[in-house]
């Protein structure tokens, strides 16, 4: 899923500045299972921002709405009757559903409440971790289901580098050295012949470097 | 501000903190008539959503007693609401309040006693700290004073 991380309480309400009145939109989606934009998440934010303002005597009126998702149009269509009542609409959603909103509703300014910080999944509840880079090039085939490019340091490709010390990181004591982990595994696996065979220099234009991506699925396009 | 008299929200656990607070009442102790009950069925139904209402219609201090440690009723709820009382607790402060406007006590249900000291101790706690900027009633007297 994505992972996105609420902005400073500062930086929302200096983006909320000279409104009076704003939709505060979650997202039902990644946010919402990452703790972070979802309803409840949405509740707290208005009651901290409504709380905010109403102290330093410049009260703000909110309305609070969560859709199922914010990166499809038709979800977003929900907020059609109330976007036009409000003077800006505080998405919860993460950066892609903010752009939604923002193309979809083109008089309103829409804002993120959240920073988009990466894909991955929980370990425990409340505790999230970093597992894919979206590459455009799957090569767990070859490093045992574990992704040297998001979680190597330096997104080495044929083992680890002079910088890991008894599994861990260089860069920090507390995270694993992807390269250690994924020679453990293949040995258990008994599949050490793939880390033999070498990667090539990776070609990262299926990455950002080629530019925004797109991915069409054509029996779907009329 | 010497006649403040501040509401004080109790979110009260039905197998504990509710049954202490019964308890006083048949005790005849006293307690600060400032403490307004509202039951839950276990502390582990709290979210900040509640506590952050609470403060928002102008609570000037709010607290949640649940079970003793190692007691709840559903095993862990307190254990629960400890962590998110906490979590609460910044959420208010990057706000601007002062996050001692919000604690969590345990107490069984046997401890009559306790929560009378509790509702005691914690208004007078908030009486230090004064009306919270939110309590609509003594914002009106402070500015007509102004």
């Amino acid at each position: 899923m994505v992972i996105g991380e609420r902005k400073p309480f500062d930086e929302i309400i200096m983006m909320l500045g000279g409104h009076k009145k704003v939709l505060v939109l979650g997202c039902g989606g990644c946010v919402t299972v990452c703790l972070t934009g979802g309803r409840d998440e949405a509740r707290v934010l208005s009651s901290q921002i409504k709380m905010a303002r109403d102290k330093d005597g410049n009260p703000i009126e909110i309305i609070e709405e969560t859709v199922e998702r914010q990166c499809d149009p038709e979800y977003i269509e929900q907020a059609a009757p109330i976007v036009p009542e409000v003077d800006a609409v505080l998405s919860m959603a993460c950066g892609v559903g903010v752009q939604y909103m923002a193309e979809r509703y083109k008089d309103t300014p829409v804002y993120p409440a959240l920073n988009t910080t990466f894909v991955g999944g929980s370990t425990k509840e409340g505790f999230y971790v970093e597992k894919c880079q979206t590459c455009g090039a799957c090569k767990l085939y070859y490093t045992g289901g574990i992704c040297p490019i998001a979680r190597c340091s330096k997104s080495l490709l044929n083992g680890p580098c002079g910088g890991s010390t008894k599994g861990k990181c260089e860069i920090d004591p507390e995270v694993d050295c992807a390269w250690q982990l994924i020679v453990d595994r293949l040995e258990s696996l008994n599949l050490m012949d793939r880390y033999e065979d070498l990667m090539e220099i990776n070609d990262w234009r299926p990455n950002r470097d080629g530019g925004p991506r797109k991915m069409v699925r054509e029996d779907f396009q009329r | 501000m010497a006649d403040f008299e501040p509401t004080i929200v109790a979110f009260c656990c039905h197998y504990c903190a509710y049954g202490a607070a019964d308890l006083a009442g048949s005790m005849r102790l006293e307690y600060p008539t400032n403490i307004r009950i509202i039951r839950l069925p276990c502390t582990g139904k709290i979210t900040p959503v509640f506590l952050l209402r609470a403060f928002e219609k102008g609570a000037d201090g709010v607290y949640v007693a649940g079970c003793l440690e190692g007691d709840c009723h559903f095993i862990q709820g307190n254990l629960v609401a400890k962590p998110r009382v906490n979590y609460t607790k910044k959420l208010i402060q990057e706000v601007g309040l002062e996050p001692e406007r919000l604690e969590m006590f345990n107490m069984s249900a046997a401890m009559g006693p306790r929560f009378a000291e509790v509702a005691r101790e914690f208004t007078e706690r908030i009486k230090g700290l004064g009306p919270s900027p939110l309590n609509k009633k003594y914002r009106k007297i402070s500015e007509q004073a102004a």
